[in-house]
């Protein structure tokens, strides 16, 4: 070996070595700092939600760090969270949550953005008993599997429109309605279906349209066109933000006439700024809004959150941010209560989980599904060309009426 | 299966009318493939990319406050240097290699396509707001969306202009002559090198047009162009090269074909029948290829 090869295999294995005592500093807690792992969708489809996501754990990491941090056995501890970007891609997110936890050292790990990503990181976390605090996988069969370590600060996707249907029996004065519904076929969405068939046959309505969309879903006329031909009470839309926009933008222009229309979405969408008046009177179904009356000492109100929120990042939060801050709300308050660094002890900890966050109440069920808050149903009301999201039900929490039945299109101006 | 649309006489001519009216804006960009295909022998996965693009041009100047309607004219414009330019850079170079080759460029331009769209666009849904309104027809038991109209008029406008640019201009005809032979073309003082990128521009401003219509009659996202590939695929199968006739009644057809699929079987399986169809006319094409008695010249 002549003297250059030689320098560089030692300039080699001193990177090498170097790399390997960085990567392996990154343990679960180092120094002052508790480290989090998530891998998050930074690029590919998801992208703007998975910066939604990224941006809600954020806040709530500085937030936190800045009133005082954790404190367990009477030491006081910061919020550090690594990320991985996943490109939308559940293969890579469950790569990247194996690689957070046998490279990086993470103990604790926090959700990536959608169902099916949550799917696909679950089983890892799982097999490596890692605690994981996620708040944007809300399918059923999330929390059907008996996983132990999974923990969901939202309701589950069935529970997103059951209430626009009860709502739709109490409008007609108790008696059962004809629903119309499309759906996507993906995990999130189907769920969102059999919520819809219990609610459908807990109260003896019936469904006369019951169609499924593609995943590059962009033109609904035929369900539409079914739908203008057998007229339904109730119109039932969920396809994520492709679905809650191809909807209106042809319910529009096809003017067809329903009493009621619930979608899924629409915030995410945008809706009432993409299609302004047109979106007028949709019905929505969300995890969260700021004007809900729940609060916490970090965050005080929803709309303290919402005014924070706008001034740290330029936009009103989705609920897919607040979702995301409650998580590490969640984790903190775990971690003080456990009063200890071990897994299995911070894991018991979350189970007994029973807080009030800016977001909204949290209890884990048995499958790891929060079951103390509700959904929320808001509708989409005009003032000329200014649209705004009212909470109209449950009653609770509604700042205003629900405005049933919706007016014909050729009484709309 | 749901025959519903056998039952009410109103639900097929709806049906009819939005096939064919989708159809006509199918067929301009398989016009695009068609012509790019027949000239320089690539086939371009990354049409539906193009035609995306160009929808997100329009889609910009709507932001910007302007009618995104005018899309169809600045869209084109710009397309056109796009797609010169992506053939100076990358189609160059594989336009006399074989077939798979340009498949494989040609795919891993979709891709790089998407990723900067999804980039510089996000990967929000968007729409642009024409503001047409609707025509009713029979009693209001059909509804026909201006907007589809409205593209579907600018899609006949710009492919008789092409059609007739292509008969009489002298680049139309350099193009013609490269399609027909390309070396003999070459002999003749065509600079096929010219005619190759001024297709592939044209090609691509044919997308932005088709693009700037989508942006207001159907939604636009960054990942949604594979199907408007294998739509054109699937036309320019039919009808062949060079046949613009044969061109715009195969897109009807398909407008039609995918419409009553719709309806009978269902949304989803919407997409999953072109898919079909398209496998069924290769087996029977090939089915037909092996009929033909061939011979040794």
């Amino acid at each position: 070996m002549n003297k250059i090869a030689k320098l560089f295999v030692t300039f080699f294995s001193a990177i090498t070595l170097a790399l390997v005592s960085f990567t392996s500093s990154f343990a679960k807690v180092d120094g002052e700092y508790i480290v989090l792992g998530s891998a998050i969708s930074l690029t590919g489809k998801y992208s703007s939600n998975g910066v939604h996501t990224q941006n809600g754990y954020n806040m709530a990491v500085d937030r936190i760090n800045k009133m005082g941090g954790v404190e367990v056995q009477g030491k006081k501890y910061k919020f550090e969270i690594i990320y991985y970007d996943d490109e939308s891609n559940p293969k890579r997110a469950a790569q990247l949550a194996e690689r957070l936890i046998k490279q990086d050292g993470v103990h604790y790990m926090l959700g990536p953005y959608s169902s099916g990503l949550t799917k696909a990181i679950a089983p890892v976390t799982e097999k490596y008993k890692i605690p994981m605090v996620e708040a944007n996988g809300a399918s059923r069969s999330l929390f059907t599997k008996g996983y132990k370590y999974l923990f969901a600060v939202l309701s589950p996707a069935n529970q997103y429109l059951e209430v626009a249907i009860d709502l739709a029996v109490e409008k007609n004065g108790g008696k059962p309605v004809k629903i119309a519904q499309a759906f996507e076929q993906d995990a999130f969405s189907q769920d969102v279906r059999l919520g819809i068939l219990d609610a459908a046959k807990r109260t003896g309505s019936e469904i006369i349209i019951d169609d499924k969309l593609p995943k590059e879903l962009n033109d609904m006329a035929a369900t539409l066109a079914k739908v203008k031909a057998v007229k339904p009470d109730v119109l039932v839309v969920s396809g994520h933000t492709k679905g809650a926009l191809t909807a209106i933008r042809q319910i529009s222009e096809m003017k067809v006439d329903v009493p009621m229309l619930a979608m899924t979405h629409c915030d995410a969408a945008k809706l009432s700024k993409q299609h302004g008046k047109k979106s007028e009177f949709a019905l929505c179904a969300s995890q969260w809004h700021k004007n809900l009356s729940y609060k916490d000492k970090f965050f005080g109100s929803g709309k303290k959150y919402a005014k924070d929120f706008q001034k740290e990042f330029g936009y009103d939060p989705p609920y897919q941010s607040a979702e995301s801050s409650a998580a590490l709300l969640v984790f903190k308050d775990a971690f003080e209560r456990a009063n200890s660094f071990d897994r299995d002890a911070v894991r018991d900890a979350l189970v007994d989980t029973e807080m009030q966050t800016f977001y909204g109440n949290i209890k884990f069920g048995p499958g790891g599904q929060n079951v103390a808050k509700p959904m929320i149903l808001f509708q989409v009301r005009c003032k000329g060309d200014d649209c705004e999201n009212r909470v109209v039900a449950p009653t609770k929490w509604a700042s205003d009426k629900f405005y049933h039945p919706i007016p014909k299109w050729s009484e709309r101006s | 299966m749901d025959f519903l649309i056998f039952k009410a006489p109103m639900l097929m001519v709806q049906a009819s009318l939005d096939g064919i009216l989708l159809g006509i804006l199918f067929a301009l960009i398989a016009y695009g493939m068609a012509l790019q295909w027949g000239v320089m022998n690539i086939i371009n996965i990354a049409q539906g990319d193009l035609v995306i693009l160009g929808g997100y041009i329009a889609y910009t100047i709507y932001l910007w406050g302007i009618h995104p309607a005018w899309g169809v004219i600045i869209s084109p414009i710009i397309m056109f240097f796009v797609g010169w330019g992506l053939y100076k850079l990358v189609i160059n170079k594989v336009v006399d290699r074989d077939l798979f080759i340009s498949i494989l460029a040609t795919f891993g331009i979709a891709i790089v396509f998407q990723q900067l769209m999804n980039f510089i666009f996000g990967a929000d849904v968007v729409v642009a707001q024409s503001e047409y309104g609707t025509t009713m027809l029979f009693d209001n038991s059909v509804t026909l969306p201006n907007s589809k109209i409205f593209s579907a008029f600018i899609s006949v406008l710009y492919a008789v202009a092409l059609v007739i640019y292509m008969k009489k201009s002298r680049l139309g005809r350099a193009i013609r002559a490269t399609a027909q032979n390309a070396r003999a073309a070459k002999i003749l003082g065509v600079d096929t090198e010219k005619v190759y990128a001024a297709t592939f521009g044209i090609n691509a401003a044919l997308c932005g047009i088709a693009g700037a219509l989508i942006s207001i009659t159907l939604t636009l996202h960054p990942y949604v162009g594979l199907p408007y590939t294998v739509r054109s695929f699937m036309i320019v199968i039919v009808a062949g090269l060079g046949n613009l006739p044969a061109v715009a009644v195969s897109g009807m057809g398909l407008g039609l074909f995918e419409e009553f699929a719709d309806y009978i079987l269902g949304t989803e399986f919407r997409i999953g029948a072109v898919f079909l169809l398209l496998v069924l006319i290769l087996v029977y094409r090939r089915f037909k290829l092996s009929k033909k008695r061939e011979y040794l010249k």
